[in-house]
């Protein structure tokens, strides 16, 4: 008899047919309730051994009927809607639905609401980014990295609560703009946030760059080549990690982004450890881009906040609460909101991927069709390709370092 | 990024779209929100989004879904694809319209692996088939959901959505009385 | 004339049964450990309770076991769709008693702001549920006053009196969507204005 030694490098166990211990394959469920799959998602997966066979992801535990409900909602009450797609970065899917309509309406949006977008966007990409950080540290069983990132996160959280009164799900942005200026306390909470973020990121870091245990769990787990990145529909750091340097943000700008100065980080391997190495320099990339655009409201304070369609746009508040015209006007945008007929497809650089939105109007107050093409859909189809043949531990690693959150997937 | 400049681009796009696609049998346009568009009988779609990945270098697949125009039409369900070329930085849009309340479309997952995920939801949601898909089953409602939901004569409150769980739940009901009924 | 004398009450009204009964649920409310059932966005306000700013664990809940079968409170947070109603009900099940339920944000709670095809418009469609928390998502501070809430209802609890009299058989499956009374407490129709503690 042949004796069989296991190779224990990671991810080459080798399950072999003559090995007399060589059971059947297992059909294990790891079930939608389940605290690392980042939500509701079931994987069936079968299992010889601990190599995982076959891995066939279930979806639509959160399918919410979204698209249908834009349909009987209509154009302006769908805001709410689209902050709880990617739940933790609100105010990006906000920017991205708002772009969709304004390339619909053909409006253009005043440079300091330009301004103050980019400082929430980038703010939001940290606060997801963050995310990331945590939970995928603490299904590695890396506990303190989860009450770390937490804690930056209640930052976050208290400045945007100040700002828009909210501290998830704000719902801020309208179209043409946003609903308020920011005002002297918020941008000093900002800028004291945004001063002290890369020491802060430096930390974590420390705490796992160099990390023993990190770099065997993540380096050469779950690698994506760029030709398989691009097939497969990924975008966002899961492409970049894999050495494309495809970034909305720099090659179809939107919102002034070609006037701010920052670089695209970009991995090598395609693997677990290259998509964490491109989020945390995201995240130092982003806190750049927000300080550039907190500079430039200090420039531009007084000017307006959204533009002057009176079609599609919202009278300023005070106006609203004057007179009865305006008090109409905005009943009427609101509840019946026309946009002119056509399509448009709006995409921003969501902290996941590219969000887009792709709009359908036949010119009455029935939207006839939105359609959210969100990143985590296709980051959720990369979860066979990358896990299959692996061992089952590596799973955790892949789902937390390919980043999906089943709001958006679901939708 | 002024609207100008916009506007050339994606005439660009659009001038190299209809060079790259004269042989089929298509019209190529610039949509509404200035994307280059091209519209083409349901039967090309395969043909024509083969030619977009080889020669024009469109390798991302954006978006694959459907529109439903309304309940009585003959014209009903108008797929919409959409490509990204990151080499070239442009995207171009495709668009079919289908006739039939049950249409059936090739698909492109052979093309792009990616678009699996989103052919089965237009599958699930509007009821759109595509031929040549190896995994065709419902995505986001639940296995043995009866109806379309995002099509346009079902209501969005939906019709009887508990069932399947009110199914569920009496057989695990009747299950455990029958055995407590044995012991 | 009416009075009751000390022999003819009950034993479960006694001394001893009734300190027995709050000195159990002074225990019980103390050790809650919650099951999270983060399902969507409040799932995210969930985990934020438990990190460092708004410590739950102060409050006892110090292990958030995420598995039924080690848990006492389930909290569900986010939209339950259909499709998910048959997991969480299983989870549910699993729980050994004694068990409470959260409805924590108006999705759970109501269905919220999903009136639509597949999103269950309330989980007391499919659970009996002990207290409701509204917002979307709640601040944290918001579901630490709730937690506190039950916790004032825990203990107007009698368990003295149910294991004396029987304890309702909860293994049965019962009849109907939410089979027990959610407040296994004696249920008192309170004044408006009453505050806990207050006779009615």
């Amino acid at each position: 008899m042949v004796t069989k030694y296991m190779d224990y490098r990671p991810g080459f166990a080798q399950s072999d047919h003559d090995d007399p211990l060589h059971g059947e394959v297992m059909e294990v469920n790891i079930g939608p309730q389940h605290p690392a799959t980042h939500g509701v998602l079931r994987l069936g997966v079968d299992l010889d051994g601990e190599t995982m066979e076959k891995v066939v992801p279930d979806l639509g535990f959160l399918h919410r009927g979204k698209e249908k409900a834009c349909e009987g909602l209509g154009w302006a009450k769908f805001f709410p809607h689209t902050d709880r797609l990617d739940y933790v970065q609100p105010l990006i899917n906000n920017i991205g639905y708002a772009i969709a309509l304004e390339k619909l309406a053909k409006i253009e949006v005043p440079q300091r609401a330009q301004e103050i977008r980019v400082l929430l966007m980038e703010i939001s990409r940290i606060a997801a980014h963050l995310i990331y950080l945590g939970t995928s540290s603490i299904d590695l069983g890396a506990i303190t990295m989860f009450f770390n990132t937490f804690k930056e996160r209640e930052n976050i959280y208290s400045i945007l609560d100040a700002y828009t009164g909210h501290r998830m799900n704000n719902t801020y942005v309208r179209i043409g703009g946003l609903y308020a200026d920011v005002d002297e306390n918020v941008e000093g909470m900002m800028r004291e946030f945004l001063e002290q973020f890369s020491d802060r990121v430096d930390e974590f870091e420390k705490m796992l760059t160099g990390n023993r245990i990190w770099y065997d769990r993540n380096r050469n787990v779950g690698v994506l080549t760029a030709d398989e990145a691009r097939a497969w529909s990924l975008t966002g750091p899961n492409l970049r990690g894999t050495g494309v340097e495809w970034d909305i943000r720099k090659d179809e700008p939107y919102c002034g982004y070609e006037t701010y100065d920052f670089d695209i980080p970009v991995g090598t391997v395609g693997d677990c450890y290259d998509r964490y190495m491109v989020r945390v320099e995201e995240m130092r990339q982003s806190c750049r881009i927000a300080l550039q655009a907190l500079d430039r409201l200090d420039q531009s304070k007084g000017k307006e906040f959204l533009a002057e369609d009176r079609r599609y746009i919202l009278p300023p508040r005070s106006k609203v609460m004057d007179s009865m015209e305006e008090l109409i006007h905005q009943f009427k945008i609101v509840t019946d909101l026309r946009l002119p007929k056509g399509e448009a497809y709006g995409a921003v650089e969501a902290a996941k991927g590219e969000l887009g939105f792709y709009a359908v109007s036949d010119g009455t107050s029935v939207p006839a069709r939105l359609h959210i093409r969100a990143p985590g859909l296709m980051n959720v189809q990369a979860i066979p390709l990358l896990a299959e043949g692996r061992l089952l531990s590596d799973i955790v690693a892949i789902i937390g370092s390919l980043d999906f959150v089943m709001g958006e997937v679901d939708r | 990024m002024t609207d100008e400049n916009n506007e050339v681009a994606e005439n660009a796009t659009q001038t190299r779209v209809s060079e790259l696609l004269s042989s089929l049998e298509c019209t190529v346009t610039c949509a509404y929100d200035g994307m280059a568009s091209v519209q083409c009988a349901p039967e090309l779609i395969h043909a024509i989004c083969a030619k977009l990945k080889t020669e024009g270098g469109f390798e991302g697949n954006t978006l694959v879904t459907a529109i439903d125009h309304g309940a009585g039409l003959e014209q009903r369900f108008e797929m919409v694809y959409q490509f990204l070329s990151m080499e070239h930085t442009q995207r171009v849009r495709v668009r079919a319209m289908t006739t039939g309340d049950d249409p059936e479309v090739d698909t492109i997952t052979d093309l792009w692996p990616g678009t699996a995920f989103s052919e089965r939801e237009c599958f699930d949601l509007l009821g759109v088939r595509f031929a040549g898909h190896e995994n065709l089953r419902r995505i986001l409602m639940p296995e043995g959901f009866e109806h379309h939901p995002l099509r346009k004569d079902f209501p969005h409150i939906g019709i009887e959505p508990d069932k399947l769980y009110q199914k569920w739940d009496e057989e695990r009901r009747s299950a455990f009385a029958e055995k407590e009924a044995g012991k | 004339m009416g009075q009751v004398s000390l022999t003819d009450a009950p034993f479960s009204e006694s001394f001893a049964a009734t300190n027995l009964d709050w000195v159990v649920n002074w225990a019980r409310k103390n050790s809650l450990w919650p099951m999270p059932l983060g399902l969507s966005c409040c799932g995210i306000e969930l985990m934020a309770m438990f990190g460092p700013k708004f410590d739950l664990a102060r409050f006892g809940a110090e292990a958030a076991r995420f598995t039924p079968r080690q848990c006492d409170l389930l909290v569900v947070a986010g939209t339950l769709t259909w499709k998910m109603a048959q997991a969480v009900r299983l989870v549910y099940d699993q729980m050994p008693e004694p068990k409470w339920v959260m409805s924590m944000g108006v999705c759970a709670s109501t269905g919220g702001m999903y009136d639509t095809y597949s999103v269950v418009q309330g989980i007391d469609s499919i659970l009996p549920v002990d207290v409701y928390v509204p917002g979307c998502p709640p601040r944290p501070d918001a579901v630490i006053d709730s937690i506190i809430k039950l916790q004032d209802r825990i203990q107007l609890e009698r368990p003295t009196r149910d294991l004396l009299e029987g304890i309702p058989d909860y293994h049965d499956m019962g009849t109907g969507a939410a089979e027990r009374q959610p407040n296994r407490a004696v249920i008192q129709k309170k004044k408006p204005g009453a505050l806990i503690g207050d006779d009615i």
